[in-house]
């Protein structure tokens, strides 16, 4: 009863977002929101730059690269020279080469793969540094899906607006505000917010003496939630109560991660001219997010087979690895929305859910995190799909396909279909090269099916940008930091720019009249049709390698690994 | 290309100064001044409501086995430490969960483990939560029904009558946040706070 009235507490607030966050965000890319006009000005005088020098597709993803480039090299920098940095009480030494990599690709790529214990790895300054990048690429991706949606809303035009732009306004009026807000939340329930460093106490009552890590969490935590970044402060993430100390953040962090990729559809309907399109991308997000939830929420309402072997039942789901104040169904929903969104944030441990649960998040991520995705990354990704699903059906009817009055032609399939394969190869080649190495092999904790499942969610995550981990695995080796980032590389960078280049052809071209044998792409058939192409794009590639993992961890009755 | 890069360096400074310091450190002020207490870390005289501690003894109520306290790696009573035996001088390093997997022999044999830890305090038929650990690794929390199996050991052990503690168990239970908002839970510091007052022991 309680987690029905969460899921309409949920629908309601998402509703109210999407109406109101999607408009105001149409309205932000429109130019028409100004009221923090006195802090974006100065910005563009120092790029020296302005809202009329508009960009070619090509220079727009030049810039994207190149600053994101930048961003990797310096964060970089500063974990490599952390021990020579301010705000580090904790006097925690340089971090390796190899892990700075890994961990600079991640959160540049808006991944969050952490090979790391955040509380006994990095200092304060690279953790602020860190919380940047949480800032920086849910705005990269969010420009990215605007230039999609002005291909579909601009005509003949060679211009798809100005990145820096684009950039400066998703930073301060939609991710600053609503984060600052959230962050407030988090520390009136009980998050930590302080730069004081550890603090130690005696308990007369036990004769326990503790020393706990603190920092600057409670508003990383809210950015963390709001980009669909992940990363969080603490080894145990969203599990520690000191990132997400209540039922109401937790349920906080479930809208906060779903909020924007939720949005973006109604602003992807306002800019185009037709919201109906953009109530069907959203159909195709809830029904996918939908079937997810139902297997996982399902599944950790099951004991967990290894504790009921050991003789003990269970009335309130599985508890190995959840905290008693989220319980089985909210961990679930936490972890479907975290793994459907590229978040990758954990309020329970994801490596203990019963085979079915775990099979509901690695499928989240399978399906190229289109329901709904990360900030951005979900819209776009899933107007590579749409594409796919326009030519599919412009095919069975025998017409040209057109989406929204534009043609879609050869240069348009091939963006999408290169845009859709990526992440499929990519994933399954480094899978493949890992568990046939010693080097990819000796990080699984757990045998059996489980390890290989543990690999393989492992790149998945990373290959769609999510970050979230099957835990066991021992990723900080020289072998999973590299293979991991450039899995993580290809994942946002192969698919991000193939989606500029689809915005930039759409752009140039003309609106063709719709007629009587146009074919509709804001009704029921289409929702079904693009759903049917995620679904058999993601399952028909990955079923035979969920087979080996979740599939046959189910099926093995009674024995243990 | 030089255009690109220059703009790059100054975005990337400019986003570390303001979405990076003045975001952490107004949001330090904010919080200070706001919730102090909270922002803290809710510390109190015993230590933090938001961090579990090792309860031993029958004369207190326990929390979820813990990596530092019954999960510990120990061969005598032939529990693994899962994934993060990271414990030095009683002080833990990193928060985390065991992360053994559904069908793994570890996670049963630590169960069982567990469970016998249990019948050697009296606690006949532990549930769930209490054989099992949580995903932060220090869950400061147990649901009511964890605490009511085990008023019979803390009964027995102060000569509180069983209704007496019964009672203050429901004191001390808080509801979901909303009414609905995940689970009803137990801080165990704060229980075992209310408890020692009950014992005329001085908290």
């Amino acid at each position: 009863m309680g987690f029905l009235l969460t899921l309409v507490l949920l629908v309601v607030t998402l509703a109210v977002a999407w109406r109101f966050l999607g408009s105001y965000m149409a309205s932000v890319f429109e130019g028409r929101v100004r009221w923090l006009w006195w802090v974006e000005r100065p910005i563009y005088r120092l790029l020296g730059t302005s809202p009329d020098k508009e960009q070619s597709w090509k220079r727009y993803a030049g810039a994207l690269v190149v600053f994101s480039g930048m961003s990797i090299l310096l964060t970089y920098l500063v974990l490599r020279l952390q021990g020579h940095l301010p705000l580090n009480p904790q006097h925690l030494g340089d971090v390796g080469s190899a892990l700075s990599f890994n961990t600079a690709v991640s959160f540049v790529t808006n991944t969050n793969w952490q090979n790391y214990g955040g509380e006994t790895t990095l200092s304060y300054f690279s953790q602020i540094t860190l919380t940047v990048q949480q800032f920086v690429t849910p705005a990269v991706g969010i420009v990215a899906a605007i230039v999609v949606v002005r291909g579909f809303a601009r005509r003949k035009a060679s211009a798809v607006g100005n990145f820096w732009v684009d950039l400066t306004r998703c930073l301060v009026y939609v991710l600053l505000p609503v984060a600052f807000v959230a962050g407030i939340v988090f520390v009136g329930q009980g998050a930590v917010q302080t730069l004081a460093g550890t603090a130690s106490f005696h308990d007369a009552l036990n004769g326990v003496t503790q020393t706990i890590a603190r920092g600057p969490i409670a508003f990383m935590e809210s950015i963390k939630q709001l980009g669909t970044n992940g990363g969080g402060f603490l080894n145990a993430n969203s599990a520690t109560p000191f990132e997400n100390p209540t039922g109401l953040t937790n349920f906080l962090s479930i809208f906060l991660v779903l909020c924007i990729p939720v949005s973006l559809t109604y602003t992807f309907g306002q800019m185009v001219g037709s919201r109906r399109h953009g109530v069907a991308l959203l159909a195709v997000m809830a029904i996918l997010f939908g079937s997810v939830l139902a297997v996982t929420a399902t599944a950790e309402h099951q004991n967990n087979p290894a504790v009921a072997a050991a003789g003990v039942p269970s009335s309130v789901g599985n508890t190995e690895g959840k905290e008693v104040r989220f319980g089985d169904t909210s961990s679930a929903l936490f972890g479907v929305a975290s793994t459907s969104t590229s978040t990758g944030s954990a309020d329970a441990a994801y490596d203990s859910f019963t085979p079915m649960g775990g099979f509901g998040l690695l499928v989240g991520m399978m399906l190229g995190e289109v329901s709904p995705g990360g900030t951005g990354s979900g819209l776009y990704t899933l107007l590579l799909y749409a594409v796919i699903a326009v030519f599919i059906g412009g095919l069975m009817i025998g017409r040209t396909p057109e989406f929204l009055g534009k043609k879609i032609q050869a240069t348009e399939v091939k963006l999408a279909g290169l845009g859709a394969l990526v992440m499929p190869v990519t994933v399954l080649v480094v899978t493949a090269l890992a568990v046939s190495t010693s080097a990819g092999r000796a990080g699984a904790l757990n045998h059996g099916p489980h390890g290989f499942s543990e690999i393989l969610y492992a790149l998945t995550s990373q290959g769609n940008n999510n970050g979230s981990a099957f835990g066991g695995l021992t990723g900080n080796t020289p072998f999973y930091n590299v293979i991991g980032a450039l899995d993580m590389l290809l994942g946002r960078f192969a698919i991000m720019i193939p989606a500029i280049a689809l915005g930039g052809s759409l752009a140039s071209k003309d609106v063709v009249p719709q007629s009587l044998g146009t074919f509709r792409t804001d009704n029921t058939m289409f929702v079904g049709l693009t759903t049917g192409v995620v679904v058999i794009i993601g399952g028909l590639t990955f079923f035979p390698a969920l087979a080996l993992g979740p599939i046959v961890e189910q099926l093995s009755h009674g024995r243990f690994f | 290309m030089w255009t690109h890069l220059r703009r790059s360096l100054a975005m990337v400074v400019i986003c570390t100064l303001v979405f990076g310091f003045l975001y952490a450190f107004v949001g330090t002020g904010v919080a200070q001044l706001l919730f102090p207490h909270e922002a803290n870390g809710s510390i109190g005289p015993n230590g933090s409501t938001l961090v579990g501690q090792n309860w031993t003894g029958r004369d207190w109520f326990h929390g979820r086995p813990d990596d530092t306290g019954p999960y510990a790696a120990n061969p005598t009573t032939h529990v693994s430490g899962g994934d993060n035996p990271l414990v030095a001088n009683g002080v833990r390093g990193e928060s985390g969960a065991t992360n053994l997997g559904p069908r793994s022999k570890t996670l049963v044999a630590d169960t069982k483990a567990l469970v016998a830890y249990w019948h050697r305090l009296g606690v006949a038929h532990p549930t769930p939560d209490l054989v099992t650990t949580s995903a932060s690794g220090y869950d400061p929390d147990i649901s009511p029904a964890d605490a009511l199996v085990q008023v019979p050991m803390v009964a027995r052990a102060t000569g509180i009558s069983p209704r007496r503690l019964k009672t203050l168990i429901a004191r001390q239970t808080h509801g979901p946040e909303w009414g609905f908002l995940g689970s009803s839970y137990i801080d165990v510091l704060s229980l075992n706070e209310a408890l020692a007052r009950l014992r005329g022991l001085s908290s």
